[in-house]
């Protein structure tokens, strides 16, 4: 036997396994991965932040004992009608046909439980999310799927979407094994095939031209109407002013870990930013209009805890969203479905294929096997147990600190564990009074 | 006959008078004078009342109209009729870009041109354009009729779905997937009745109809170099 001490096989971080598993799949295929879920790379996160807690300089109230109040009212600017939350986390924008009529339900149910909204998304408003949402927030897409005057008027607000965090720029693409009857009759277009959603609105371009579609949307819905515009981190400092300037009464702001339907992986990994760091432009962006407060700011891509919720409420954010967060509570990626993932050749936590429409756990799916699989009560206590807990750990955190409402909750709250958080949230590195890009040290 | 003078009332208060007289069904005529190209007005219209308006409009007229009949003695901004739903809407002069953008139904009756992207996503309105019409128009189509009396522009009906596209005069260019096909009688009818409806002075035999080849509907990477 040869006694040689030999290399040990080493592999490259440039070529990784999972690098070298992409090539041979592209050169099998000849086409780009598609998947749906939002950024799965590290990027600068909330977890990167710490709160500071009370000390002698500051005083804590009494969990469990002194009020921390959640509420939010949300189109104060303009809107006749501002819709009132109780608490400060609003269900995201997901479409009918991306999802199946059953979660759609359920996250409507969940919503109204604990007292906030949901959103439709790209395909129109259907009966079951209506009916099962006190408070519905009717998206407006290039696409324009769907889109009527009649149920305009039944929504409680309006959000105008020119970008999403998962693909700044980008359009979508809804999968024929998707395009089941009643989804292609609400779209206007034949069954099973490839339904393409427009990167970019049919009957208007730039600033100037939302200002005068904010103003037909007003006039069809008599002012009553909050008008949302929700845009991708991908400049969010400009795009906050624009939006404002066009009229909007509340700015959506959805970071790169925001999920998308389907979308190609190098689109979702490779554009726009970190929602950690969209957030400090985009208010300072209020601020220097004199709006902040006025103009409401909801913050989405990547909020799982009630931690997450506090941190974006400290640094500026009037309400956070969540749309991946909120499917996991539904069921979505459950471990108990395992032997099916596996089937499908993934894991619980990974399934990310969710344009193909065989989710094991009914709920990005059109199957009515898969779809029967999902309760819309059951999953509905669920996410209304979840947006409770959300809620509990941020009224935790912003008592720990001394507030009497989350909204209280300020940078000076924060310290930033890494210099790229400290960077991005322009709070103190720990253990400094100093951050990249503020003068001293 | 009620006219709404825009010299001395609010755009807020003409569409709120023509919103409540359509929910009612009222059938009632409004003329609107001095509209000086507002934005947005006569939207969202809700039952068969009939408006005239004496002048151009700007961006949205008629937006989102169902039932009602809008008369624009003059041109038309951006977007006119975008997303109607039913009813009728003419404009005597020229529209601007988006004319008819993602209608659900009813007729758009052009008297003059229409600029770029006519018909754009049209999802089952009617568009009869007297004159020519821009580039782009019909660009994602997906249902209804686009008849052109006169020329149409670059790239017309690109990645075009089920609307189908009627020219008379010369077309510059075709967009991806867009194709000429086959005038069968049913077209015909189809067309005469809109030219008809329309007071279009012009003969079915005389165009050409265009549609789309199927071949974008459902991913294939080797029609990746089409568009």
């Amino acid at each position: 036997m040869d006694e040689t001490p030999h290399t040990t096989p080493r592999h490259s971080w440039t070529f990784s396994n999972e690098i070298n598993a992409e090539i041979r799949r592209a050169a099998a295929t000849g086409i780009y991965d598609i998947r749906g879920g939002g950024a799965k790379r590290r990027v600068p996160h909330f977890d990167d932040l710490l709160f500071l807690g009370a000390s002698v300089s500051r005083y804590p109230l009494e969990g469990y004992r002194e009020k921390c109040e959640t509420g939010v009212t949300l189109g104060t600017r303009f809107a006749k009608k501002p819709i009132e939350l109780k608490i400060p986390i609003t269900i995201a924008g997901m479409s009918f046909g991306s999802l199946s009529g059953p979660a759609k339900e359920a996250l409507g149910r969940g919503a109204t439980l604990a007292g906030t909204s949901t959103t439709t998304g790209d395909g129109g408003m259907t009966e079951e999310e209506r009916g099962h949402s006190e408070k519905l927030v009717y998206q407006y897409l290039p696409s324009r799927y769907g889109m009527n005057p009649d149920d305009l008027r039944r929504a409680d607000a309006i959000e105008v979407v020119v970008g999403q965090g998962a693909k700044p720029g980008g359009g979508g693409m809804l999968l024929g094994q998707k395009i089941t009857q009643r989804v292609a009759a609400m779209r206007d277009l034949p069954i099973g095939i490839d339904q393409r959603s427009a990167c970019r609105h049919p009957d208007w371009t730039g600033p100037d031209d939302l200002e005068i579609k904010i103003l037909e949307l007003r006039e069809i819905t008599g002012w009553e109407k909050p008008i949302y515009v929700k845009i991708g981190g991908a400049r969010p400092y400009y795009d906050t002013a624009l939006a404002v300037k066009a009229g909007a009464d509340v700015v959506v702001l959805d970071g790169m870990q925001g999920g998308t339907a389907a979308t190609q992986d190098v689109f979702i990994e490779h554009v726009g930013q970190p929602t950690l760091a969209c957030i400090r432009p985009a208010v300072q962006a209020l601020q220097d209009l004199g709006l902040h407060r006025e103009v409401q700011l909801i913050v989405s891509g990547g909020i799982r805890t009630g931690a997450d919720v506090a941190k974006a409420l400290a640094l500026g954010a009037d309400a956070v969203s969540i749309g991946t967060a909120a499917l996991i509570a539904l069921g979505d990626n459950d471990p108990k479905w395992e032997a099916e993932y596996r089937k499908l050749g993934t894991t619980a936590g990974a399934y990310d294929d969710w344009h193909e429409g065989r989710d094991p756990a009914g709920i990005t799916t059109q199957d009515p096997e898969l779809m029967a699989r999902l309760d819309p009560i059951t999953a509905g206590r669920r996410l209304r147990n979840y947006l409770n807990v959300l809620t509990l750990e941020c009224q935790t955190l912003a008592r720990a600190c001394g507030k009497s409402h989350v909204h209280n909750l300020e940078p000076e709250d924060l310290c930033a564990l890494t210099m790229e958080a400290a960077a991005m949230a322009q709070v103190p590195l720990a253990g400094t009074n100093w951050w990249p890009g503020k003068g001293g040290f | 006959m009620t006219v709404l003078d825009m010299a001395h009332t609010t755009l807020r208060e003409v569409n709120t008078t023509l919103q409540h007289a359509s929910k009612g069904h009222s059938n009632e005529a409004f003329t609107i004078v001095n509209p000086r190209g507002s934005h947005a007005m006569a939207v969202g219209l809700d039952g068969p009342i009939t408006v005239t308006i004496k002048g151009s409009t700007g961006y949205y007229c008629a937006g989102m109209n169902k039932a009602a009949t809008v008369h624009v003695e003059g041109s038309a901004g951006p977007g006119v009729a975008e997303n109607m739903m039913s009813g009728e809407v003419i404009v005597e002069g020229n529209a601007s870009q988006y004319a008819g953008a993602t209608g659900h139904g009813g007729l758009l009756n052009i008297k003059g041109n229409a600029s770029s992207r006519c018909g754009i996503s049209m999802k089952g309105i009617d568009i009869v354009v007297h004159g020519n019409i821009g580039h782009m128009s019909a660009f994602m189509a997906q249902k209804g009729n686009l008849v052109v009396l006169g020329d149409a522009g670059d790239a017309l009906g690109d990645s075009l779905y089920e609307a189908r596209i009627f020219v008379r005069g010369t077309v510059k260019s075709l967009g991806a997937d867009c194709i000429e096909k086959e005038m069968r009688p049913e077209h015909l009818a189809l067309l005469a009745d809109l030219l008809s409806r329309t007071g279009a002075d012009a003969r079915p035999e005389d165009f050409k109809r265009y549609g789309s080849a199927r071949k974008l509907y459902n991913f294939n990477i080797d029609h990746a170099g089409e568009y």
